[in-house]
C-alpha cells in the first residue's frame, strides 16, 4: 500500500509554503513586475517625471543596430565562456581524479579562484595583458605579437572569455570531480578487462554517465555567462573598443547607470528574461531529453 | 537580554541628550576624490569646521565621479540626498535639467547671505556652469585643462632643441619624425581622447561642438563635431598612430603611465596631471600651450575646463542651505584656492588666487604651471569655446572613444567614424530631450 502524507483542510499546507511564495513574489516577480512596467516609460534620471511611451522602448531598442550586434555578442561570448570553462574543467578533474599522492593539495589549489570575486579577477587579468605595462603583453611583443586589446575586438574579446571562464574552471572542477568519482569502479574495471583503454572509457561509459552533472554545469554556466561575468567585462573593457565586448546585461548597466537612461535599461531587462526563459526552456525540453539519470 | 536592551536605550538617550551641547548643523558633502585628492580635499573640511562652530561639513566618498552622480540621483530617489553633491563636468546638463532637484548656487547664496561674487571666477570656469542669464548654478570646484607634457630629453635624444617652437600641430608632426626615426616606440600619447582632442580642439579653433551654442541654449542641440578641422586633426592622427607615431595607451590617463616612465616624448594631458609627473618623472620636462593648427581661423581661441562642480540638491531646511553657503563661500576664498591650485595643478577658478599664487612667486618657482591659466584667459570666450552643456554626455564620450578607436586601429577613416559618433550621439540627445522635456 503506498503511503502518502495528507493534510486535511488547506490552512496548514498554505502556511508552509507561504514563506517560499513570499520569498518569490518579493524578490522574483515583483521586481520584474517592476521592470516591466517601467519599460512603458521614459522617466527623467530623479524620478521627477515620466512619460508613458508604450513600446516606445523597444521599437528604440530594435532600431538600434549596436543593440542586435549585442546580441551576436552575447551568444559567442556565452558559448566560448561555456565551452572553454567546462572542458578545461572536465580536462583537469579527469587527471585530478587519476592522482593518488598529494591530490588534497592539488585539488585545494584547483578550487582557489573559485575565491576571487569577478571584478579583482578582471583586474588581475587587466594587469598581465595592459598593453603598456602587462607582462604578457610585454611578452607577446618580445616575441613579435602586438597585443593591444584596447583597439583590437578579437583580443579583447578572448580576454574577458579568459578571465570569465578562469575563475569559473573551478567551480566546474568540483561539480565534475564529484561526478566522476559517483561513476561506479566496477563499470569501469570491466570495460577494462575488455581491453578498453582510458579514452574509450572515458568517451563510452564516464562521459554519458557524467551527463547529469554536464548538463546542470551547462545551464548553470550559460545563466553564468549572461549575467555574472559583468564585473569582469566593467573592470576589463567596458565593453569596448567599439561595442565588441558589449553583451546584453551589460548594456543595461551601461545605459542605465551610465547614461541614466531608466526606460530604455528596463525595456532591456524584459528581453533579456524572454531570452534566458527561452534558453532555459529550450535546455529542459531538448537537451535534457539526452541525459541519463 | 533584557538588560541589554535597556543598556542600548540607555545610551540613547544619553545619545541624544549628549547632542545638544555640540549643536553644529551637519552639511554632507558626496564627493569622488580617494588618494591624495582626498586628504587635500578632508583639510578643506578640517580648516572649515574649525573655523566655525555652527556647521560641520561632513565629506563622503561615493566612488568615481559616474559613480557618485549615481548615487547622488539615487539618494534622491529615495529622499536622502546628500546637501551638496560633486559632479563632474559632463554630468552639468543633466544636474541642469534637474530643475527639481537641484537647488541653484545663486539662490543659495543670496538666501545664506555669505559673501560670493561670481563676477571673481575665471570666465571660462564660470561659463561652464552658469545660464545665459549669468545666474551660477553649481559652484566650480576643480578645474583642468589640457597641455602639452613634452619629455626634453626624449627632444635632446632624438637631435632635436628641446627650446625648439612647438606651438603648432605642424611643428609636433615634424619632431614626431625624429622622434620615431630615433627608435621611440611612443613619440606621442594622450590622455582624455575626446576631451583633448575633439572637445577642446573645436573650442580652441573655435568652431562648433554642438549646435545650440553647443547645447547651452537648447535641449534640441545636435552633435556636428564631424566638420572639416575634426577630420583633419582625426585623420592626422590616425596617419600618425599608423605610422607608430601616435601610442594609444587608453580612453582615460593610462598613457600617463607611458609618458611619466620616460617612453614617451609628447603627451597631451590636464594640466592637472603636473603633481603627478614632476613627483615621478626621472627625466627633464616641461609644459607648454596645446599646439593648434595655424590654417584655422582665430585659432588658438581658448580651451574650455574639465573638471567637476559642487550642486546643492533641493529638500532641505533653510539653516542647512545656510551653511552650504558659508562652506562655498570658504572654497571659493582666495586663500583657500591659491593653496588647491599650488598642491594639485588644479586651476585657480578666482582671478584672485591666481594673481596671489602670482604674488606668491609660484609660477617661477614651478615654470609652466601658469602655462593652463593663460591658454584658458588668452581671449575672450565665443559661442563655441564657452564650454559643453550636452546631456548624456559621459555615454556620447563613450561613442567617441569607440569611433576613436576605430580610426587609432586603421579599421574606419576619420569622416566615417566621426559621422558615425554625430549621428549616435545624435540619438542618445534626443533620448534626453524626450525625458527632460
Amino acid at each position: 500500500m503506498e503511503k502518502r502524507v495528507t493534510f486535511r483542510g488547506w490552512k496548514l499546507p498554505l502556511i508552509l509554503i507561504l514563506p517560499q511564495v513570499l520569498v518569490t513574489a518579493v524578490f522574483f516577480f515583483w521586481p520584474a513586475g517592476q521592470a516591466i512596467y517601467q519599460s512603458a516609460f521614459i522617466p527623467d534620471p530623479f524620478g521627477l517625471k515620466s512619460q508613458f511611451v508604450g513600446f516606445g522602448n523597444f521599437e528604440y531598442l530594435f532600431s538600434d543596430p549596436y543593440y542586435l550586434a549585442s546580441f551576436k555578442t552575447t551568444a559567442i561570448f556565452s558559448i566560448l565562456v561555456t565551452v572553454v570553462s567546462m572542458s578545461v574543467a572536465l580536462w583537469l578533474a579527469l587527471m585530478a581524479d587519476r592522482i593518488i599522492k598529494g591530490s588534497g593539495t592539488y585539488r585545494t589549489f584547483l578550487i582557489w579562484p573559485y575565491a576571487v570575486a569577478p571584478a579583482v579577477a578582471g583586474v588581475l587579468w587587466l594587469f598581465m595583458f595592459n598593453p603598456s605595462v602587462g607582462i604578457v603583453a610585454w611578452s607577446l611583443d618580445q616575441i613579435g605579437y602586438d597585443w593591444n586589446h584596447k583597439l583590437n575586438g578579437g583580443q579583447a574579446t578572448w580576454l574577458v572569455v579568459l578571465a570569465s571562464s578562469w575563475g569559473r574552471i573551478s567551480y566546474n572542477f568540483l561539480f565534475f570531480l564529484a561526478g566522476l568519482q559517483a561513476v561506479p569502479r566496477s563499470v569501469i574495471e570491466a570495460a577494462a578487462i575488455d581491453g578498453a583503454h582510458f579514452w574509450r572509457r572515458f568517451w563510452t561509459i564516464v562521459f554519458p554517465l557524467l551527463s547529469p552533472t554536464t548538463f546542470f554545469l551547462l545551464v548553470v554556466n550559460i545563466v553564468y555567462a549572461f549575467f555574472e561575468t559583468f564585473g569582469v567585462i566593467h573592470t576589463i573593457t567596458s565593453g569596448g573598443p567599439q561595442q565588441s565586448t558589449t553583451i546584453l546585461v551589460y548594456k543595461v548597466f551601461a545605459d542605465g547607470f551610465v547614461g541614466q537612461d531608466l526606460g530604455s535599461s528596463a525595456a532591456q531587462s524584459v528581453v533579456l528574461l524572454v531570452v534566458v526563459g527561452l534558453l532555459t526552456v529550450i535546455q529542459f525540453k531538448f537537451i535534457e531529453r539526452r541525459v541519463h539519470y | 537580554m533584557k538588560k541589554a536592551l535597556l543598556g542600548t536605550l540607555m545610551a540613547a538617550t544619553l545619545g541624544t541628550a549628549a547632542l545638544p551641547a555640540a549643536a553644529a548643523t551637519e552639511i554632507q558633502w558626496w564627493h569622488a576624490f580617494t588618494g591624495r585628492l582626498g586628504d587635500l580635499l578632508a583639510e578643506q573640511i578640517e580648516t572649515f569646521n574649525a573655523s566655525q562652530e555652527d556647521f560641520t561639513v561632513v565629506g563622503t566618498h561615493k566612488g568615481n565621479y559616474s559613480e557618485t552622480l549615481n548615487a547622488g540621483i539615487a539618494a534622491f530617489r529615495a529622499g536622502e540626498q546628500p546637501h551638496l553633491l560633486m559632479v563632474f563636468e559632463v554630468g552639468t546638463a543633466t544636474m541642469m535639467s534637474a530643475a527639481g532637484a537641484i537647488k541653484p548656487v545663486h539662490e543659495v547664496m543670496a538666501e545664506g547671505g555669505a559673501p560670493f561674487d561670481s563676477d571673481g571666477f575665471l570666465a571660462p570656469v564660470k561659463g561652464y556652469y552658469t545660464t545665459p542669464e549669468g545666474d551660477m548654478l553649481s559652484l566650480p570646484y576643480n578645474s583642468s585643462t589640457p597641455v602639452l607634457y613634452v619629455n626634453r630629453d626624449a627632444l635632446e635624444a632624438a637631435g632635436l632643441d628641446p627650446d625648439m617652437d612647438l606651438s603648432t600641430w605642424e611643428m609636433v608632426d615634424g619632431a614626431l619624425d625624429k622622434v620615431k626615426a630615433a627608435g621611440s616606440d611612443c613619440p606621442l600619447t594622450t590622455a582624455w581622447q575626446s576631451w583633448v582632442h575633439l572637445e577642446n580642439l573645436s573650442a580652441y579653433h573655435d568652431v562648433e561642438f554642438a549646435t545650440k551654442e553647443n547645447g547651452f541654449t537648447a535641449l534640441d542641440t545636435e552633435l556636428s563635431f564631424n566638420g572639416p578641422l575634426q577630420v583633419a586633426h582625426v585623420q592626422a592622427m590616425g596617419e600618425w598612430a599608423k605610422d607608430g607615431k601616435f601610442f594609444y595607451a587608453g580612453r582615460r590617463n593610462e598613457g600617463g603611465a607611458n609618458f611619466r616612465a620616460g617612453e614617451c616624448a609628447f603627451f597631451t594631458e590636464s594640466s592637472a596631471g603636473y603633481a603627478g609627473v614632476k613627483a615621478e618623472a626621472a627625466f627633464d620636462f616641461e609644459i607648454r600651450p596645446l599646439p593648434y593648427w595655424p590654417a584655422a581661423d582665430g585659432a588658438p581661441q581658448n580651451t574650455i575646463i574639465g573638471g567637476s562642480s559642487l550642486w546643492a540638491l533641493s529638500g532641505h531646511e533653510a539653516k542647512e542651505y545656510k551653511g552650504v553657503a558659508e562652506f562655498l563661500s570658504f572654497l571659493s576664498s582666495s586663500d583657500i584656492q591659491a593653496k588647491w591650485h599650488q598642491d594639485t595643478g588644479y586651476l585657480p577658478i578666482t582671478t584672485a588666487a591666481y594673481e596671489q599664487t602670482k604674488a606668491e612667486g609660484f609660477y617661477e618657482a614651478n615654470p609652466g604651471t601658469d602655462i593652463a591659466i593663460l591658454q584658458m584667459t588668452a581671449k575672450p570666450t565665443t559661442a563655441n569655446s564657452k564650454g559643453l552643456r550636452l546631456g548624456s554626455f559621459d555615454q556620447i564620450r563613450g561613442i567617441i572613444d569607440e569611433e576613436l578607436e576605430a580610426v587609432w586601429s586603421g579599421d574606419k577613416d576619420a569622416q566615417a567614424a566621426l559621422d558615425s559618433a554625430v549621428e549616435r550621439g545624435n540619438q542618445l540627445l534626443r533620448r534626453f530631450e524626450q525625458a527632460n522635456k
